[in-house]
């Protein structure tokens, strides 16, 4: 044991100082959220604990001034609860027919699916932005949730997770007589729920952080989503940092609590599906 | 009947990913295409499209800020590389070793950067890296006698906050990335290797390094995809698309502001060819030089 104690603490000791450096802005937005706006403009984001100017005022403001931060928050909240529920099952269908079936064409079909992991999703703002124009879905959620919605990331991911089911369950579907669908629904969905947790959190952080498409898209006010919301705060003028801070702040709370509840189920089913030689 | 052609073995396979179809040829392949013609000509939203062949990627060439657009990339995407593969991949070994204390809990602290938008965390780091005495980073460079910096103004130092931002975001999820790794290899090559007297700096460079090839190639290829595609990073931290001296312009920012701000779909366009163009050739070289495609067939 005695042998032990050294390498157990440098190795707590090294954590602990990137962790240390990790939270420290965590903790800057924490207390600066207590501060007023004049103090953030006149002397920037600091550590500095100052109870004579600390106050519970902007948040006060959050939850009764007259501003549209909650509708920007449910925007984003619906936004990502659809969003997040559609991709993982369209994402999830078109896995399991990479990984069940051999098809022509399959192989093809595949490398786009890669390539597109690959190719900068920017590069299409402005071809995309056009198509949106012409169809007429600018200022439509359905504009930002359809070009994702079979994400090559999560079909990815989902056919590396699949390859480690057996498929006896679908050969004992089929001496059942189960349909091609219902062994899917029935028998393959129940057994992929790890790694929709996983999903589920990784698609959730993207949609809820989701930021220059849905910028592009929504002209609307009242369709902005959180991050347009936050962004709009930022004047040249630096008016709003009494808001803006806590708003950050509390904009981080509900994808920190779908974190920690599913934390297990993440951390598990990222490994389940890493990327294998 | 129709149902019986649905239902059949055959068909299955091509319902299930159809919507991968769909999306790809709608949301992929067709913006491709026309962003390919669009770059040959000069186009505003609303008018009337011009034929200008070449001449929108001639002008690219000589146009400076561009250029000053692609080596901020360029820079940026080699730094992230060099910060965030090695580094992560060692905090993932250190974690992993059999004496660390309190490891889930620092396998979270790590990921949660991750959790912040970009609008949230650059704003953060906008205001860390003010330029004010009392800012963060400046307070900290005050205890050292350090006169006050003007990060945001200068290329360096303006760097040196995209880079500080970057690491912040993304240690932990490469760390995440390469610990799933480290859990396929087998323990037993480890037991193999005390016997035969190996150290731990050869254990890790004979056996973790070379097992963990695929997850770094993977992790080397999205670092690659989002240095190159970065953007609102920059526009958080200089608050808006310039910065003095462009100094934190991208090609995606420079994109933006021609089709965006200046209308200017067609010269935009042929930006985001001349990208797709950058980012394929450095991925694909990359991936057949660590000889990914070879093991794929």
């Amino acid at each position: 044991m005695n042998k032990e104690i050294w390498p157990r603490a440098a190795l707590l000791i090294f954590f602990s100082v990137l962790c240390f450096f990790i939270l420290v802005p965590f903790y800057a937005v924490t207390i600066s959220s207590f501060k007023p706006g004049e103090e953030l403009i006149r002397y920037g984001l600091n550590l500095r604990l100052d109870l004579s100017v600390m106050s519970l005022d902007n948040f006060i403001y959050l939850f009764t001034g007259s501003h549209s931060y909650f509708m920007w928050f449910f925007n984003s909240l619906l936004l990502t609860i659809v969003q997040v529920s559609l991709t993982l099952i369209v994402s999830a269908t078109v896995a399991y027919g990479f990984a069940a079936y051999e098809f022509k064409g399959k192989n093809m079909l595949f490398i786009c699916v890669l390539l597109i992991m690959m190719v900068p999703f920017e590069i299409l703002l402005l071809p995309l932005y056009t198509l949106t124009y012409n169809i007429g879905l600018m200022n439509t959620y359905s504009a930002i949730v359809l070009p994702g919605i079979a994400s090559a990331a999560t079909i990815f991911f989902f056919r590396q997770y699949l390859r480690g089911v057996p498929s006896e369950i679908i050969q004992a579907g089929r001496v059942d007589g189960a349909s091609e669908y219902g062994i899917y629904i029935r028998l393959i969905l129940p057994v992929m729920k790890p790694s929709f947790a996983a999903m589920a959190i990784l698609n959730g952080m993207n949609s809820w952080n989701n930021f220059l498409w849905p910028f592009m898209v929504l002209s609307d006010a009242n369709k902005y989503t959180l991050p347009i919301g936050l962004k709009t705060l930022l004047t040249p003028y630096g008016n709003n940092y009494d808001l803006l801070i806590v708003g950050s702040f509390f904009s981080i709370i509900p994808i920190f609590v779908l974190f920690i509840a599913f934390q297990r189920y993440f951390i598990d089913g990222m490994t389940a599906g890493a990327v294998k030689g | 009947m129709i149902r019986k052609f649905l239902y059949s073995q055959k068909v299955a396979p091509y319902v299930f990913v159809l919507p991968f179809i769909l999306v790809f040829l709608i949301f992929w392949v067709y913006p491709l295409g026309s962003s390919l013609g669009m770059s040959f000509q000069q186009i505003q939203l609303g008018q009337e499209a011009e034929w200008v062949g070449i001449s929108n990627y001639d002008k690219l060439l000589g146009d400076g800020i561009f250029m000053k657009a692609v080596l901020n990339s360029a820079v940026y995407m080699v730094l992230t590389l060099v910060i965030l593969i090695p580094l992560p991949m060692l905090f993932a070994v250190l974690i992993n070793h059999k004496f660390m204390w309190g490891r889930e809990f620092f396998k979270s602290s790590f990921f949660f950067p991750a959790l912040t938008s970009v609008v949230v965390a650059g704003t953060i780091f906008r205001l860390m890296f003010g330029e004010m005495e009392g800012s963060l980073i400046n307070s900290i460079l005050g205890w050292f006698g350090i006169e006050p910096v003007k990060f945001l103004k200068g290329q360096v130092t303006g760097f040196i906050a995209l880079l500080a931002l970057a690491a912040w975001r993304w240690t932990g999820v490469n760390m995440l990335y390469f610990l799933s790794g480290l859990k396929n290899i087998p323990d037993e090559y480890y037991e193999a290797a005390s016997i035969d007297g190996a150290s731990s700096f050869q254990k890790f460079m004979k056996i973790t390094m070379p097992l963990l090839k695929p997850t770094t190639i993977y992790v080397i290829t999205i670092s690659i995809y989002a240095g190159l595609a970065m953007f609102i990073e920059s526009m958080m931290l200089w608050n808006g698309n310039n910065s003095p001296k462009n100094i934190g312009l991208t090609i995606v920012g420079y994109l933006y502001r021609q089709g965006i701000e200046r209308n200017n779909l067609g010269y935009a366009a042929a930006v985001g060819i001349v990208l797709l163009a950058i980012t394929m050739v450095i991925n694909l070289s990359q991936l057949t030089l660590s000889g990914m495609f070879k093991k794929e067939e």
